[in-house]
């Protein structure tokens, strides 16, 4: 299976990553080199196994639903690139 | 003695014993950055006044009796773990003048203990690469051979250490970070088990395999590291309730009756000969010490690294996309709407590296792909784990080299895009399963490229899950029998 120039630019456009004409190119190629290599894994049988996410065998970490107050609203907001006041300042949603 | 190649136990006694301050200590460590760091590049940030302030509050501390390990002790730490009013840049563009609002939970702990901080190391751009060459900042120089790399992603840390411009450093390892680049810069690194160290406020990169560990001269200057690290945190839930030990208590200098298993498909096909060699010598010499070496197999090792190559780019393509140029790091000059903010702000600040990562990820967890890419892997993964487990319920260690190479020269592996993904094979099977791991010095070899150079090699030990005592055991008692981790780079 290979990648074509449509369906790069789609992913580009889904990761939200403006790619100029020759970057576009080159991470196709890219692209279609790692599918490649990863091609043999097609042949390992997996049949009837679970698919595994993460190893630490913890399940349901819980912690009381207590509010806590942050004492550093202002620095977070101070880090915004763009802001107003106390408010960071975005470009219209809609 | 020479302050600058000693180990943190000596420095802990010369501080206790008064023979020097800490003041002292980091004014000598800061005084090497300056002259040898331009040739090296291992830093990114040098935090001079706040080194000196913090050093005469260790000695003030001390003066009043105040008793801990790292008390006063200089350090540094990978660009990756956030610090408090510092600059933390991933080695990106993106986050080039990002100061962090919080420290990580390491890094408050090392504050706790009143460590020195010197300053923030050189890496791959997000922990991205296996060389120091996708860093915004240019890559750093192997201290045996300055037209060489030092290994990565973690290789301003492993440089640093290797040349004598700190006692210790704090890295990470997602799959072989730490240990790759102490195999190729000749000091000795250890990759915990996944959840065995806090991950909190470490920039994150592939959340299931991101992992906490150090670089230091010794296993034993590893371990007083560790027993610090280590442990629950509240704010990482993937982080263990498991005991962690005081592992520096029991360091044996032999290792009779440990079962050792060697991996077969660990000595793969074009490694160099000399790593063969070296890392053959080693395990003969901790067979030696009294353990029964056995040769294993994980037919499935091969598969790792293509696991890897899917599972890394998923989650990398999820963790990077926080990057949206509103909350912090860059934005474009250049929108006109808000899908201009994230996209521009993306293309100007992402490096290729992270750009080729994100790519990838979102094409194998994109509509279609998910289930024949994605999931796929996710089940050769647990056939992975399972075959650890089967083979460490035979052996307690295993023992393989850390990387099939020594150090390439700087370029040879910058437009690879498969480099790490083949850099790293040995490491990234037991980083998909979690498990603990160390890479010691074990000799000099000859790069397969002809030139007529030593280079160091690494011996990577790795135990099962939760399994650190016996890997430091192992570590600890192979640096009593030789002298590999004590040979510094020539020039330094």
């Amino acid at each position: 299976m290979s990648i074509g120039s449509d369906e790069i630019e789609h992913i580009a456009k889904l990761a939200r990553i403006e790619l100029s004409g020759a970057e576009l190119e080159k991470f196709r190629a890219d692209l279609n080199k790692v599918l490649g290599y990863i091609e043999v894994l097609k042949t390992v049988d997996t049949d009837g196994v679970e698919p595994l996410a993460q190893v630490t065998g913890l399940q349901n970490v819980f912690r009381k639903d207590e509010a806590v107050e942050s004492p550093l609203t202002k620095e977070i907001i101070d880090n915004a690139p763009e802001k107003v006041g106390r408010f960071i300042k975005v470009k219209k949603v809609f | 003695m020479d302050i600058a190649f000693s180990s943190i136990k000596e420095l802990r006694e010369g501080l206790d014993s008064k023979k020097f301050s800490s003041v002292e200590l980091t004014k000598e460590f800061l005084a090497r950055v300056k002259k040898l760091d331009p040739k090296l590049k291992s830093f990114i940030t040098v935090t001079e006044d706040q080194a000196l302030a913090d050093a005469k509050a260790a000695d003030e501390a001390i003066a009043k009796g105040e008793q801990q390990i790292l008390i006063g002790i200089p350090y540094v730490a990978k660009d990756l773990f956030c610090t408090k009013g510092i600059k933390t840049t991933a080695a990106s563009k993106i986050l080039e003048n990002f100061k962090p609002v919080y420290d990580a939970t390491v890094v408050a702990k090392m504050k706790q203990q009143k460590a020195v901080l010197l300053g923030k190391t050189n890496m791959d751009q997000f922990a991205h690469g296996s060389s120091t060459e996708t860093s915004c900042f240019g890559p750093s120089h192997n201290p045996h051979a300055l037209d060489r790399i030092p290994g990565g992603s973690s290789g301003g840390s492993t440089v640093a250490v290797a040349a004598g411009l700190a006692p210790f450093a704090l890295a990470t390892e997602t799959g072989g970070s730490i240990r790759q680049p102490a195999s190729l810069c000749g000091v000795s690194g250890w990759k915990p088990t996944y959840g065995r160290v806090s991950r909190y406020g470490v920039i994150a990169m592939t959340s299931s395999t991101d992992s906490i560990g150090s670089v230091a001269r010794s296993v034993e200057d590893l371990v007083l590291t560790a027993e610090v690290m280590a442990g629950f945190d509240p704010h990482d839930s993937t982080t263990s309730k498991v005991p962690v030990k005081k592992w520096g208590e029991n360091l044996p200098k032999k290792l009779d009756g440990l079962k050792i298993g060697v991996p077969k498909e660990y000595f793969v096909e074009g490694m160099e000969k000399d790593v063969e060699a070296r890392v053959k010598e080693a395990i003969e010499e901790v067979r030696k010490l009294g353990a029964k070496i056995q040769s294993v197999s994980l037919p499935l090792t091969a598969y790792g690294s293509m696991v890897y190559a899917i599972v890394a780019p998923s989650e990398i393509s999820s963790n990077l996309s926080r990057y949206d140029g509103i909350r912090f790091g860059h934005v474009t000059r250049d929108a006109k709407d808000l899908y201009e903010i994230y996209s521009k702000s993306r293309g100007e600040g992402f490096g290729d590296e992270a750009k080729r990562r994100i790519m990838t990820g979102t094409y194998a967890l994109s509509a279609g792909y998910r289930d024949a890419y994605y999931l796929k892997a996710q089940k050769v993964r647990r056939l992975l784990v399972e075959e650890f487990e089967k083979v460490f319920s035979e052996v307690d260690l295993l023992l393989c080299p850390s990387s099939p190479n020594v150090a390439v020269k700087i370029g040879g592996a910058a437009d690879n895009p498969l480099f790490g993904y083949i850099a790293d094979q040995l490491n990234i099977p037991g980083a998909l399963a979690g498990l603990p791991a160390l890479s010691v010095p074990c000799g000099f070899g000859k790069p397969a490229d002809g030139e007529s150079v030593d280079l160091p090699v690494g011996l990577q030990i790795i135990g099962p899950q939760w399994g650190e005592e016996k890997v430091f055991q192992a570590g600890y008692a192979y640096q009593q029998v030789t002298e590999w981790h004590k040979i510094k780079p020539k020039g330094f």
